[in-house]
């Protein structure tokens, strides 16, 4: 009878599932903050420190008590950077009452972006999604805080046309895109094309396959091409790849650029000495010397309550995951500041925070994030709030912070994100909010 | 006691060769479906359906496709990922490209492109076997990766390359809600299921089966192996061409190639591994453990109340599946279809030995 065990075992596991299916609400006086991380798969080394800081940072604001009271309730939950472990992962956090998600992933957003409006749920994709999202009037529950695939593709070729001397300079130069080959690597194109047209460089397109390991033909055209410059849109294993690749054939890591999901750590680590000189967008700094991230040593790690090691805390992505969930706490706060302090905020209402988001530099002091990121606004119009970033280099140790802030150049990217959105907005048939809508 | 067909006498031909000859079967499957359409629209909640229910029933309908062409062929495939996406892609082509298509049409002309393709790449199981065709078959899931990626045209041009779908609508009745989705996929899994069952029981069936138990003798009785084994091929990727629409347009919504890479195929060939080769009811039961179990041993954890880290959670799932699955494979390597009869098979003669 090796049969009724299993029959046993099959029924227990059916009533689980049911049973877990009727939502469980978060607690009275808890804000609960659903976090999708991956920890596990090819992109783990990337995803564990943003996800540590994303978690040190809920953890900080209940040390400190909370929002006005109301403690941060957080779950994690494990996609493995896959779209339907992700799409699973949103409907199981879903149903019980969460205020955002970030995806961590540009697939799981993009699967995610048709379901938030039905949901009525906000999504926060910090630096990464769909640039169009930024379009508030199509894309209301959308929110790429700080800057998009098509400001960061912008930034490169403003700080490539100055270290030329001009823009006009850059007529007749050849710059490859090494990109990861999936919409996260895509996004960026139509926006280089655009500063192709109008800067005359001559912009080669050269596909890696996801993951990214690789990648000898790719670099084998880089060598034949001989471009000016790579700009380099990795994720992952395929960062480092990339560099070793370029150090083998001899490219100058000088004329590298990354997007700054190519610019932390684990990107350089392997490569180490040999990846000296070579430069990546920087969304935020890195390191420990500025007073939010000591209070979270200090409060978290020092209570022997950090989510990661010490020594990871301060590095790119740990502060990329503290400053989305930086974010997402401000909205909530800003929520409550409309709609009742100390109270739980529904996700419409976090939505409402996100839309009318205004950091400035007194609250960024108040924060303890002086001059880490920039002030942020965001309107109905607006979901970025900004797009100021600045350049780093690794000098074969550590990251070095570039002088001068770059932000997206409006002129160049706004009639691109309109006709993308507007495009967007035929195909699901969905109507731009009205100014009523906006106001509400 | 119960379960005896003692006293059912067969009188006719049609009775002698329905589906599910025991009474108590029948009773059976008739509550089981009365719970799927009736029963589960009114209990399940939101999640049940659009994260269990949907995906399980998507998976099935792919694995009953590729459980035609592995058990009942023996034709090993790599490639269902790929017709999948063929499936995938060529439905959403329909739709975009042409205005006011009908959902089912759709549909079934991307199965129809499926299975254009699955012959295709099934020529070559005319001349090699086994693992060589297993590694042939992997050629599909690289070309439509590479096609899907690169060839522009099948995206509509998409700046992003990833595609979606919305508004979906059968008979003028939306299929938005969980309820309604999950509903439009169990009557297509049905149906495919009833016609899969009906097929692998007729001459064509029979003759898949004569191919995978020996292809020579098959031959020498009379049966052509051009054909038995191509429509296999056919029949096979036409139902998982199917299966990849659903999975795109009713549970992904917005996808990438990247849905219907080469883990899907190895998921979809474990499935009907351990749900049992050659058996309709061996898809399901392989798609019920492979997307329930991690999902189930993934919330454990959160249910018992245990205190546990993400990472340690994500890595036992990892190391109990893989486990259950050895253990499985071991315990009965037919797979669970096989462990089902053998219960039905004791359960006639309880509570006697013999």
């Amino acid at each position: 009878m090796k049969f009724k065990p299993f029959a046993m075992a099959a029924a227990l596991a059916t009533l689980g599932t049911l049973s877990v299916a009727t939502p469980t609400l978060a607690q009275a006086q808890e804000q609960y903050v659903p976090l999708l991380v991956y920890r596990t798969g090819a992109y783990a080394p990337n995803g564990i420190p943003w996800a540590n800081g994303k978690q040190d940072y809920m953890k900080y604001v209940n040390a400190n008590g909370g929002v006005n009271g109301v403690r941060i309730a957080y779950e994690e939950c494990e996609t493995g950077y896959a779209t339907d472990r992700g799409v699973e992962c949103y409907e199981r956090l879903k149903g019980r009452g969460a205020s955002s998600f970030d995806p961590q992933s540009t697939g799981i957003t993009f699967a995610l972006t048709d379901k938030a409006p039905i949901d009525k749920v906000p999504l926060i994709t910090l630096g990464y999604g769909l640039a169009a999202s930024q379009d508030g009037g199509v894309f209301k529950w959308n929110f790429p805080l700080m800057g998009t695939y098509w400001t960061a593709a912008d930034i490169l070729i403003q700080h490539l046309g100055e270290k030329e001397g001009g823009l006009d300079k850059l007529k007749g130069k050849k710059i490859a895109l090494v990109y990861h080959d999936s919409p996260f690597g895509k996004e960026p194109i139509p926006l280089l094309q655009k500063r192709a047209e109008m800067h005359g460089f001559q912009l080669n397109l050269l596909p890696v396959t996801a993951p990214g390991v690789e990648q000898k033909a790719t670099w084998l055209q880089v060598r034949r091409d001989r471009p000016d410059y790579v700009l380099l849109w990795g994720w992952g294993v395929m960062n480092s790849t990339a560099l070793k690749e370029a150090v083998a054939t001899g490219f100058p890591r000088e004329k590298l650029y990354g997007v700054w999901w190519a610019g932390a750590e684990p990107d350089v680590k392997d490569v180490g000495a040999n990846a000296k000189g070579y430069n990546a967008l920087a969304l935020n700094p890195n390191g420990t010397g500025y007073p939010l991230i000591q209070d979270i040593l200090k409060k978290v790690h020092d209570a022997g309550q950090g989510s990661g090691p010490r020594d990871e805390v301060g590095s790119v992505l740990y502060t990329r995951g503290m400053l989305i969930s930086m974010l997402t706490v401000e909205a909530i706060r800003r929520a409550q500041e409309q709609y009742g302090k100390g109270k739980v905020m529904t996700p419409e209402q976090v939505r409402w925070g996100f839309e009318n988001l205004d950091i400035d530099e007194a609250r960024l002091q108040e924060l303890g994030l002086a001059g880490v990121v920039r002030p942020i606004k965001t309107s109905c119009d607006d979901h970025m709030g900004s797009s100021w970033a600045r350049v780093h280099q690794w000098d074969g140790s550590k990251w070095v912070m570039g002088e001068k802030w770059y932000e997206g150049d409006k002129s160049v990217i706004d009639p691109l994100v309109k006709e993308a959105a507007d495009r967007y907005a035929a195909e699901k048939r969905i109507q731009r909010r009205s100014a009523d809508d906006c106001k509400a | 006691m119960l379960y005896r067909e003692n006293g059912q006498f067969k009188t006719s031909y049609a009775a002698d060769q329905q589906i599910f000859p025991i009474l108590q079967d029948r009773w059976a499957i008739a509550l089981l479906l009365v719970v799927a359409f009736v029963v589960m629209p009114m209990v399940g909640s939101e999640y049940f359906f659009r994260a269990i229910l949907i995906p399980f029933l998507i998976l099935s309908l792919a694995a009953l496709g590729l459980n035609i062409l592995v058990g009942y062929c023996g034709q090993i495939s790599l490639g269902t990922g790929a017709f999948m996406a063929v499936g995938a892609y060529a439905a959403y082509n329909f739709m975009v490209r042409i205005d006011g298509m009908p959902l089912i049409a759709a549909m079934l002309l991307g199965g129809l492109c499926a299975t254009i393709i699955g012959v295709l790449f099934g020529i070559p199981s005319l001349r090699i076997k086994g693992l060589y065709l297993a590694v042939a078959t992997l050629a599909a899931q690289f070309f439509t990766d590479w096609a899907f990626l690169r060839i522009n045209w099948f995206t509509n041009y998409s700046t992003s390359g990833s595609v979606s779908v919305g508004n979906l609508s059968v008979f003028g009745i939306p299929i938005d809600s969980p309820v309604s989705k999950y509903l439009f996929c169990l009557v297509v899994v049905c149906v495919f299921a009833l016609l899969a069952k009906n097929l692998v029981r007729s001459a064509i069936g029979r003759q898949w089966m004569a191919i995978r138990d020996m292809d020579v003798a098959a031959a020498v009785i009379g049966i052509r192996p051009v054909y038995a084994k191509l429509t296999a091929f056919a029949v096979s990727s036409f139902i998982v061409g199917v299966a990849g629409v659903l999975w795109a347009f009713v549970y992904l919504g917005a996808w990438e190639p990247a849905a219907f890479s080469i883990d899907r195929s190895f998921q979809l060939l474990f499935m009907v591994i351990i749900g049992g080769l050659g058996s309709i009811s061996g898809a399901f039961l392989g798609a019920a453990f492979m997307v329930l179990l991690p999902i189930v041993l993934d919330q454990l954890p959160h249910w018992l109340g245990i205190p546990m880290s993400t990472a340690t959670i994500a890595h036992l799932v990892h190391i109990i599946f893989g486990a259950l699955i050895v253990f499985f494979l071991i315990v009965e390597p037919h797979g669970l279809a096989k462990l089902w009869s053998v219960g039905k098979q004791k359960l006639r003669l309880w509570p006697f030995p013999h």
